[in-house]
């Protein structure tokens, strides 16, 4: 072996240290505020169908959240978790992909799995943990999954999915597929020492992976200047020695173009590639959060102004595409629908006694039918105490 | 004295650590200048500065070993894991470093003042990522303390205890009961020992073991039996590692009958040593089997939360299976 360590094998005479900082990655702009293109940048190919189904699921996601938001605060679901800013971010990257792709996200993502296709119903049905709920009423609000979409069902601790998604684009390699995997995670999650694995993994066994970190300035209360100090998370792309973008996350065409050419890149080469996207966490971490004890009203205006819909409206109108008038009409006709919906959901009922032990293994063990058979005969003894299941037991 | 709730309790007890001792230190995900998701270490950054209390990057593997790092040089880290659900990434760290620092250096070196706080348990409709209960796992662990208060009053003694103890620590907080759990604190530092139990309530006809959370519940169940005329010995473990074999014997070998609640599932529970040790111990005074009340092999359910849960009806009946017997 002529260079054992695998590293550039140069030489220096007199000691040189290289700035932490030596790397200042840019961030590619397409579409200035007003919704006209930057100087110098060219629009992505894309047609108007694909371009106003961007817009509508961007918009769906904003209503949705909204909504979904104020049924918490009735307390009507028990927990629940906006995208508010990052729309641009997360629907232009799945934009990009082919539906057959598969998407492992972190959780704020809701809108890649509506613009899979994911129902109305079927949003409200995991919201309500009902036993339409596709996973069976055990996750909290917003751990979404489809099998049929290539959607990874959410998992609540963070970074797991990194190396996941390195294995399973792995995999994808080895069946021949001609697709890949995307995986979304938050800049905080990113400190996670998964994160660190997957890379490395992808890296080095040359999964088509295409890494997708949200950097959205906050880590629940933790802003990203305590969370790392080296130029961001797209730097580290290139320490584990893969091709890494910025993107400015609020302007869906430079996330569109950026995932899209990462995309061919990937496949073609059978590598992993790191996209770094910049935008703003407008809402509360979660419902369960008050960002007023952690950063000023001053600074959320300020990035209330670089709303990505009202951004992406504005060169759609521009472009002939989208009229002002009957886009309002359908926001309104939305609002309606979804409320309709949750009221359906609501009054679904919950999974049945039954999926206690379903699930934890292909088929339950019979310590789980023991517990179960003695569950459901404690329940008819007791059956004010669990109003839930107790009418429905055999 | 003075009225406050668990989380009072906790950031008091932090509060008088940091101020009698410079070498306590209290770190961990959004702990800092916003005080803990939870609220526990409020105020505390503003008290002694950026140094003392802060925020880490996003890695409990990180946050662990920088506890060791830093305990073993001295001080005393008391290391916030934002939820013990997000613990087995720094399982590593804990299991095999903390455990192990003093007995494989020969006591070269080792990380007593080493605190892991975390909130665990369920009963809050937080799904299995938020409600679990892992103390089983940390109690196969020679070389740990794990331990569990039950109230306001016992958290902040335990903790301070904990905080002063030569070993490490995994310290984990009931958070259904962080505001819901109030009662009267003592203002100044106080310590409750590490390792002892403690007969909440004294009985003659059978024994109840909990800990954590679970007290009330279990307690609730007691009352429940004393209007059947049956006499429950309520006793809280508090510690789980090392546990006191002691006060649990001298109960059964009093009460003749032993029901052990909590709330991981049944399978590996901590309930299956005590009842080892205990029949091991009380055999030919047992009037009935050990009875297990606990969560089932499952992960911890959502929609399904109430059917799961090893509650006061369910430890009612086993009290009366235990009698009858
Ligand atoms: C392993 C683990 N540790 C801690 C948490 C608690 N937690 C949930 S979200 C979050 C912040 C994540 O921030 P980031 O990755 O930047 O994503 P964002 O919320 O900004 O989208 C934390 C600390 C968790 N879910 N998993
Ligand atoms: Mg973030």
């Amino acid at each position: 072996m002529t260079n054992p360590n695998n590293a550039t094998n140069t030489s220096v005479h007199s000691a040189e240290f290289i700035s932490g900082h030596a790397l200042s990655i840019p961030t590619l702009r397409v579409l200035k505020d007003d919704g006209t293109l930057y100087d110098g940048a060219t629009a992505p190919e894309l047609d108007k169908a694909t371009a106003l189904k961007m817009y509508d699921t961007m918009v769906f996601t904003r209503v949705l959240d909204e909504r979904m938001l104020a049924a918490q605060r009735q307390g009507r679901i028990s927990f629940y978790m906006q995208c508010l800013g990052e729309e641009a971010a997360i629907i232009g990257s799945a934009g990009a992909l082919d539906d057959e792709d598969m998407i492992m996200a972190q959780y704020r993502e809701q809108g890649a799995l509506r613009y899979r296709g994911f129902t109305l119903e079927q949003f409200m049905n995991q919201l309500f943990s009902n036993e339409k709920d596709l996973g069976k009423g055990r996750q909290m609000p917003v751990h979404y999954g489809s099998k049929a979409l290539h959607y990874m069902t959410v998992s609540s601790p963070l970074g797991t999915q990194i190396p996941q998604a390195s294995g399973y684009a792995y995999a994808q390699k080895l069946r021949g597929k001609d697709n890949l995997t995307l995986c979304y995670f938050g800049e905080g999650a990113a400190s996670e020492g998964d994160f660190h694995a997957g890379l490395n993994m992808a890296a080095v066994h040359k999964a088509p992976v295409l890494f997708f970190c949200r950097n959205n300035g906050y880590a629940i209360s933790t802003p990203a200047n305590e969370q790392f100090l080296g130029d961001g998370i797209a730097c580290r792309g290139v320490g584990y020695g893969i091709k890494a973008i910025r993107v400015d996350g609020a302007d869906i065409l430079a996330v569109y173009q950026a995932t899209k050419m990462a995309r061919e890149q990937a496949l073609a080469e059978k590598e992993p590639i790191l996209i770094e996207s910049m935008a703003y966490r407008l809402g509360a971490h979660s419902s369960s959060d008050d960002p007023s004890g952690y950063r000023s009203k001053e600074e959320e205006e300020l990035w209330r102004k670089n709303d990505p819909i009202s951004r992406f409206r504005l060169w759609l109108i521009n472009q002939g595409w989208l009229d002002d008038a009957s886009d309002t009409e359908q926001t309104t006709a939305l609002r309606q629908e979804i409320l309709d919906a949750l009221k359906v959901a609501e009054k679904v009922a919950k999974p049945g006694i039954e999926h206690m032990i379903s699930d934890v293994y292909a088929e339950p063990t019979e310590l789980l039918q023991q517990q179960l058979k003695e569950l459901k005969a404690h329940i008819k003894k007791y059956p004010d105490a669990y109003p839930v299941t107790a009418g429905r037991i055999d | 004295m003075a009225k406050m709730n668990m989380l009072q309790a906790i950031n008091n007890a932090l509060d008088l650590a940091m101020e009698k001792d410079d070498g306590v230190v209290c770190f961990g995900e959004d702990v800092g200048h916003f005080g803990g998701v939870f609220r526990a270490t409020s105020k505390l950054q503003e008290k002694y500065g950026k140094a003392r209390c802060f925020n880490t990057p996003l890695t409990e593997q990180g946050i662990a070993g920088f506890a060791n790092g830093m305990a073993a040089q001295g001080m005393k880290p008391v290391a916030e894991i934002q939820f013990a659900d997000y613990i087995f990434p720094a399982f590593d760290q804990i299991v095999n470093e903390s455990a192990k620092f003093r007995y494989r250096s020969g006591d070269e070196f080792n990380v007593g003042g080493l605190v892991f706080r975390t909130p665990y348990g369920g009963g809050i409709a937080g799904g299995h990522y938020h409600s679990q209960s892992p103390e089983a796992y940390f109690a196969h662990t020679p070389g740990l303390k794990v331990v569990v208060p039950r109230d306001p009053y016992q958290a902040k003694g335990l903790l301070l205890a904990s905080i002063n103890s030569p070993d490490p620590v995994i310290f984990f907080e009931p958070k259904r009961l962080y505001r819901a759990s109030v009662g009267e604190v003592p203002e100044e530092y106080y310590e409750l020992p590490i390792g002892k139990a403690e007969v909440v309530q004294e009985g003659t006809d059978l024994t109840l073991l909990a800990w954590g959370a679970q007290m009330e519940i279990v307690q609730k169940a007691a009352d429940m039996a004393e209007k059947d005329g049956i006499s429950c010995e309520i006793i809280d473990l508090r510690s789980i590692l090392p546990w006191d074999v002691e006060t649990v014997a001298q109960s059964v070998l009093k009460t003749g009958r032993l029901v052990i609640n909590h709330e991981a599932p049944l399978t590996g529970g901590f309930a299956g040593e005590v009842a080892a040790t205990i029949q091991q111990r009380c055999f030919l005074h047992l009037e009935s089997p050990i009875e297990r009340v606990c969560g089932l092999d499952v992960p911890y359910p959502l929609a399904l939360e109430k059917e799961y849960i090893a509650d006061h009806l369910k430890t009612y009946e086993a009290i009366v299976r235990s009698i009858n017997f």
